[in-house]
């Protein structure tokens, strides 16, 4: 039985180009609207990012300044980075853990959409969730908080943190190949506040204990969120931007990686 | 009663048309559960196909292996002549599964689009919401609809790309009478436009009413495989009720009895023709009395079926 055979009894060939990326549009746009709709999910999302940064940018720190910027604009880059990631994470995480949990993902794997297209679909709709944050967030900054920087730096800003969304959503791949469909969540929590607060999205990198810069130094949230505070001078130079990218890249890999040995272990895996 | 049923009686037809899908000796293990034990089982062209069984018993397992959602440990899978895993395979087969969760917030309309997208030549979306009975549910959320109506969608995916090939596993769970009517005419209707279809029931009466051939599954093992007639020939039978004075070692004895039981101050045999054996115990028995001939209900006997091939293999253990 081989490929000519087949060939020749289907009387066609590979799918166009055109016809391909058309999967991988509608995939992505129902994937968005999926999420969109769910308004808990999307509020939560939102709201919490926004919520810090109001508390602790333009309510509490609204005059002080960090790293040479003032609050509100360095709380951007941080609160940016705790937003980015969480839509990141459960944008990935819980909607595979649910699909491969509960049978769906079967009835998409069992149909000719391409796979890859699947996962396309949740990156993008994670990263289109991470900018409307980092945007609301600006928004909010600029309006309330007397945020202002040239538009080169908001372009930089917003796009390394659109670009960080993706060693994220690699870890929610890992993530929902291995969490259950009810634990994921729960799952996710306790990998995404920890690590927030360890990184210093919550409180400032420079006011952690020694032992917990120390911790950051080896998580990827901290790394982002030096890039971003970076794009208007407020790093703390530790390191470079090429090694923040490097660090970052390095995780994304580990984090595929594992995501592939969940998806090898699922084949073998019984469903009721 | 097993070897009795072992040769595979399939119609000249039948037999003439290709094999669009075939597990060639196929053992799949769930860790240490065995689920398929050396299955040999070909759907061909045209036809439409039961694979019948209680739950358990590996119909779901052998559906999933046709789709290429899961190797097996021994053994060959084809469908039209290749890896079902293919991208070009899956082209041309369609698939409804049983799912806990679908996406709860997309619509009925929108379910279908993105499905027909994943196919070269799919149905307008007009033809497919029909077809499932759908037109009026078009707009509504997946979570805003009954089991029987989810049932109705998860049918419309399977059937929205105009597949040669449809595997339909347990598709009528769930649903009320009207609508399970109204899935057997379409599925009828597909056949007629040449389609092939496989589909799995616990419900021999389905089997019955759409199949060309039915295989009987119980416990990873094909047990039976026939056209509706033959296996219900098998499988239902007559019962035999009498009082009699013949002991039940000589009862069995009879040629043809194929199970005997004592029932109060009576006896009920079953067999396959009431009129041999019936003829059989009057001669040796000219005192019976208390006749009673019925037939054996078809559900029953069906269960009568895959207990014996259970009872007998444990027996033989």
């Amino acid at each position: 039985m081989s490929a000519a055979s087949i060939a020749l009894s289907n009387g066609q060939t590979q799918r166009t180009t055109q016809h391909t990326l058309t999967i991988y549009c509608k995939e992505a746009q129902y994937e968005f609207l999926k999420n969109l709709r769910m308004r808990m999910y999307t509020a939560s999302l939102l709201s919490f990012p926004i919520m810090f940064y109001v508390l602790f940018g333009l309510v509490l720190y609204r005059n002080e300044s960090l790293g040479g910027a003032r609050m509100p604009t360095y709380l951007i880059a941080t609160y940016g980075t705790f937003g980015v990631m969480g839509a990141s994470l459960f944008g990935t995480a819980a909607g595979l853990a649910s699909d491969r949990g509960l049978g769906w993902l079967q009835v998409k794997r069992a149909s000719p959409m391409p796979p890859f297209a699947y996962f396309a679909a949740k990156v993008v709709t994670s990263m289109i969730f991470s900018m409307v944050i980092v945007l609301a967030l600006f928004a909010i900054g600029f309006a309330f908080g007397g945020v202002r920087m040239p538009v080169g730096e908001f372009a930089g800003l917003l796009t390394t943190l659109v670009v960080g969304s993706l060693p994220f959503s690699a870890m929610g791949l890992a993530v929902g190949y291995f969490a259950g469909p009810n634990s994921a969540p729960g799952v996710i929590n306790l990998i995404y506040l920890p690590m927030s607060f360890c990184s210093g999205l919550w409180v400032p990198f420079t006011f952690l204990p020694k032992v917990l810069r120390t911790i950051a130094l080896a998580l990827p949230p901290y790394h982002l969120s030096q890039l971003a505070l970076g794009v208007f001078g407020a790093g703390n130079g530790g390191q470079s931007n090429l090694k923040h990218w490097e660090v970052l890249a390095a995780f994304s890999l580990i984090c595929v990686g594992v995501a592939r040995i969940g998806f090898q272990r699922d084949r073998d895996k019984m469903y009721g | 009663m097993i070897a009795t049923l072992e040769p595979v009686q399939t119609t000249e037809s039948a037999s003439a048309k290709s094999t669009v899908a075939h597990l060639e000796n196929v053992n799949k293990n769930y860790g240490s559960v065995r689920a398929l034990r050396n299955v040999d089982f070909r759907v061909r062209a045209g036809e439409v196909v039961a694979l019948l069984g209680p739950n358990g018993a590996g119909k779901t397992t052998a559906v999933k292996l046709l789709l290429g959602l899961i190797p097996p440990n021994a053994g060959k899978v084809r469908v039209f002549g290749g890896d079902p895993v293919n991208p070009q395979t899956r082209l041309r087969t369609g698939a409804m599964l049983q799912v806990g969760r679908v996406p709860e917030t997309l619509r009925v309309r929108e379910h279908i689009d993105l499905f027909s997208a994943y196919y070269d030549k799919p149905l307008p979306a007009a033809e497919v919401l029909a077809a499932a009975g759908l037109e009026q549910l078009r707009d509504r959320k997946f979570g805003e609809l009954s089991g029987g109506q989810k049932q109705r969608v998860l049918f419309a995916l399977a059937i929205c790309g105009d597949p040669d090939l449809l595997f339909l596993d347990e598709p009528t769970v769930g649903l009320d009478v009207e609508a399970r009517r109204m899935l057997w005419d379409e599925i009828r209707r597909l056949v007629r436009r040449g389609r092939t279809i496989l589909l799995t029931t616990h419900y021999l009466q389905e089997a019955d009413a759409l199949a060309d051939r039915i295989a009987v599954i119980n416990k990873g093992e094909i047990i039976a495989e026939g056209t509706p007639a033959e296996i219900k020939a098998q499988t239902a039978g007559k019962r035999i009720r009498c009082v009699t004075r013949l002991g039940l070692a000589v009862l069995r004895q009879i040629p043809g009895v194929t199970e005997v039981q004592e029932d109060r101050e009576a006896v009920e045999l079953h067999a396959a023709e009431a009129e041999p054996v019936v003829r059989e115990l009057l001669v040796r028995d000219p005192a019976l009395s208390g006749l009673e001939i019925s037939s054996a209900g078809l559900e029953e006997a069906f269960l009568a079926l895959t207990q014996d091939a259970g009872n007998n293999r444990n027996d033989s253990n």
